[in-house]
């Protein structure tokens, strides 16, 4: 493994540990506020039990988040020294702002956590809040400067590669930022939505009817739901975004090789490298350019705008794109689904064939949050800040980088385990006993 | 502009005092965890885990806005850091990660079986990794070792020494003893859910009269520490040490930390738990200040100083606008996050530690 490659593949490793406890700290506080809010006005234990319940996960979750985000802050640095040399003063101000943010979800997820009996009731319940709105601006910094690497802005060069004229705003400001921002937030909202849905499905088909559980599942629902119904909107911008901007990474996205009008969307396929073409695919005629350009017939550049040095991997980036559209083709349907059940009801929409479908579906927005960061990171390859400088020149002069990619590697497959292990735990002790008589027995 | 630079390095100096004085306290903590010893160090390993507990997560936070604030204000220095000393931090990576691995099981895990597991205490052992090189880091910036390098020898070169070694050492030792002070302080007037619950007066005393001793112990460790520090930088940094002895300020500043470290010292042996925390607060605080005068105004001696580093006025306006806007609306916040965690102890006290800790957690 080259060392290049090892680098990439550590960053690659960290950021998608890292990414699962990001959306939990934008979307747990979020159901955990929702609950209380419910059990404020109706005074159902239920709410109460499903608020402590839900609170836990969210700091156990955020503790072994605060742990990757330090390491991701240092890798910056070990990793990525040259692009931090001159990236820094023109992205830094995002992070540092992320860095306020997540401050301030840990000062009040404290005060959530331990104010129970010590604050007002509104004061903890807007405390609640305050966490849940800092995990959403800290995903938002923090995307934005991603965004930035896709569509640089808010500096010049000089003659000597130098960045002057550095304007941090116009930089956090960037094309990308916006759309990338939206689509990050509504992906937490509704991987984390449907995860936990598919939870509290299972406990149904255990033990149909459990109030606590049919509670959980409605919080669940409403919240995944409408993201999922919402995302493909947030995509078509991100999208329309790329095709403006980065017309390699549309192009690798959709196995588009060659320049052509009127170009057809390809849904599956494989590329086939050699012969620069992709196979299997089903093909929407001008279905491309139509996405894309909101035009049946605009031109769309090919792979073969660009010399094959400037080519991300082609087959990794389609066939990640595939998959996050798929996962997020699922969950839209999923929540059709659940809201026609739930009109039907007229409640809870529990009947046995949906939560089988909502136990199946709780990995599928998880899955489309990594295929999709897959899609933007492997997609701007060789580069590593859009046009202006490779990977290649970024990444570290230090030698024997797949050792140390090995010993992180080992760590957070061992962090991930003892998450899944206290996950399980905190899981099952919700699951186990009777819902009744439960409360404060946490 | 150097007023800016200026600004920004006492902005990352005061979050990296911020972080020995709570983060330190913390990993000092692992190492109190591995040597907890005699009749009672169940509920030694209880209060570690109930007085770093609640805080644990926003400890990190001044670390990472170190690190962000270098990396924004100081791109450069930065660079060399992150490439010359890749490998000691890279270790002290390791040691959080295992800290936050061991933290979560003792507060999400089932607190009473975890700690006894052998693996747990693995996790405690490898945290110790952590203030040593941290220390080694320190050491190595402040001996002028982290050069650019030339060759793939230098990697190793520019960390492995006497110099950033005894730091590392003295680094442990420090935050061991600041941590001990703490708990010792804790073990008296904020017991808790953990450690109280199962306690009498009598025991909680016992329990503070253990952390007590330690303190002094590692405290009194201290003196020989840094005279062996001092005397092996002038075998490896002489300049260094030229810095730290050559002006009138440089003395003072070591009388006053030394007023400090001895009036811990009497504190503890006259049990003055709370004064003796500030003292050792102050200690702390203090050999940090020492280390960054001593380097001024270079922020990666020998070559890259605050002003040749710093990022264009544009960036450090906005930056250090953030930061002053950002103090004043979560200041107040932290402050009131303490009065909770006051109100939830007492609360806990109030009834015998039971079920208080299962509203919260």
């Amino acid at each position: 493994m080259s060392d290049l490659l090892a680098a990439r593949s550590q960053m690659a490793v960290s950021l998608m540990f890292h990414i699962l406890f990001a959306i939990a700290g934008m979307a747990m506080p979020l159901l955990m506020v929702a609950a209380e809010a419910w059990w404020r006005r109706t005074g159902d234990p239920v709410y109460l039990d499903l608020t402590r319940r839900w609170a836990r996960g969210t700091a156990i979750l955020f503790a072994v988040g605060a742990v990757s985000g330090t390491v991701l802050s240092f890798e910056l640095g070990l990793l990525w020294p040259r692009f931090m040399q001159h990236a820094g003063a023109v992205i830094g101000m995002p992070f540092s702002l992320e860095g306020f943010a997540f401050f301030a979800e840990a000062i009040f997820l404290g005060i959530y956590l331990y104010g129970w009996q010590a604050v007002p009731p509104r004061a903890h319940l807007a405390a609640g809040v305050v966490v849940a709105l800092a995990g959403a601006l800290s995903a938002i910094f923090v995307v934005s400067a991603n965004g930035w690497m896709n569509t640089p802005a808010g500096f010049d060069r000089d003659a000597g590669g130098r960045f002057v004229h550095v304007d941090p705003l116009a930089a956090m400001l960037n094309p990308a930022a916006g759309p990338e921002a939206l689509h990050m937030v509504l992906a937490a909202y509704a991987a984390v939505g449907f995860a936990v849905a598919g939870i509290h499905a299972g406990a149904l088909l255990r033990r149909p009817g459990d109030r606590f559980h049919r509670a959980a599942l409605a919080l669940a629902l409403l919240l995944g739901g409408p993201a999922a119904l919402l995302q493909p909107l947030s995509g078509d911008a991100l999208g329309v975004m790329v095709g403006a901007r980065q017309p390699v990474k549309l192009a690798a996205m959709e196995g588009q090789w060659k320049t052509e009008a009127g170009a057809p969307l390809r849904l599956g396929g494989l590329p086939d490298l050699a012969a620069g073409t992709t196979r299997g695919a089903i093909e929407i005629p001008g279905g491309l350019s139509l996405l894309a350009y909101h035009d049946r017939h605009a031109v769309v550049r090919g792979l073969d705008a660009v010399p094959r040095a400037d080519r991300p991997n082609v087959l990794l980036v389609h066939l990640a794109f595939q998959i996050m559209v798929a996962c997020g083709a699922l969950l839209a349907a999923l929540a059709v689904a659940a809201g026609v059940t739930a009109w039907r009801q007229r409640g809870v929409p529990d009947r046995p064939w949906l939560l089988r479908c909502l136990v199946a579906g709780a990995p599928l927005g998880i899955i489309a949050i990594e295929s999709g960061w897959t899609v933007t990171e492997l997609g701007r390859q060789p580069w590593i800040i859009q046009g202006v400088m490779r990977t290649a020149d970024a990444v570290t002069p230090m030698p024997g980088l797949g050792a140390t990619f090995a010993a992180i590697t080992a760590v957070y497959l061992a962090l991930g385990a003892i998450v899944v292990y206290l996950l399980r735990l905190h899981v099952l002790s919700t699951i186990a006993p009777a819902s009744s008589g439960r409360v404060g027995s946490s | 502009m150097p007023a800016l630079a200026d600004t920004a390095g006492l902005a990352i100096f005061l979050s990296l005092i911020a972080y020995g004085l709570t983060g330190g306290a913390d990993l000092g903590g692992g190492a109190w965890e591995l040597l907890a010893s005699g009749p009672r160090a169940a509920p030694q390993r209880r209060q570690i885990a109930h007085s770093l507990g609640p805080i644990w997560e926003a400890n990190h936070i001044w670390l990472v806005l170190a690190v962000v604030l270098l990396f924004t204000a100081f791109p450069p220095a930065f660079a060399r850091i992150g490439t010359v000393l890749h490998l000691p931090l890279l270790l002290a990576l390791l040691g959080i990660v295992a800290r936050g691995a061991a933290f979560s099981f003792r507060a999400y895990g089932h607190p009473e079986g975890e700690s006894e597991r052998p693996w747990s205490r693995l996790f405690a052992a490898a945290s110790l990794l952590t203030p040593v090189l941290l220390g080694v880091v320190v050491g190595a910036i402040a001996a002028g070792q982290a050069r650019p390098p030339g060759a793939a020898a230098d990697f190793l070169a520019s960390w492995v020494g006497p110099f950033p070694f005894a730091v590392g050492l003295f680094a442990l030792v420090l935050f061991a003893f600041l941590a001990a002070v703490y708990l010792a302080h804790d073990a008296r007037y904020a017991p808790g859910e953990g450690a109280g619950a199962g306690l009498e007066d009598a025991g909680r005393a016992a329990l503070s009269e253990d952390f007590r001793r330690r303190a002094l112990g590692s405290g009194l460790l201290l003196a020989p520490l840094s005279g062996g520090v001092l005397a092996v930088a002038g075998w490896q940094a002489p300049r260094l040490l030229h810095e730290l002895t050559r002006t009138p300020w440089s003395w003072a500043l070591h009388g006053v930390t030394a007023v400090c470290a001895l009036t811990a010292l009497a504190a503890l042996i006259w049990r003055r738990l709370r004064l003796a925390r500030a003292a050792a607060a102050g200690q702390v605080a203090l050999i940090l200040g020492g280390w960054a005068l001593a380097q001024y105004p270079f922020l990666v001696p020998p070559d890259l100083t605050l002003a040749d580093t710093a990022a264009p006025a544009s960036t450090l306006r906005l930056l250090l606008g953030t930061l002053a806007a950002g103090a004043l609306l979560l200041l107040p916040a932290f402050f009131y996050l303490f009065r909770v965690f006051g109100r939830f102890r007492r609360f806990q006290g109030e009834r015998g530690g039971q079920d208080g800790g299962g509203a919260a957690r």
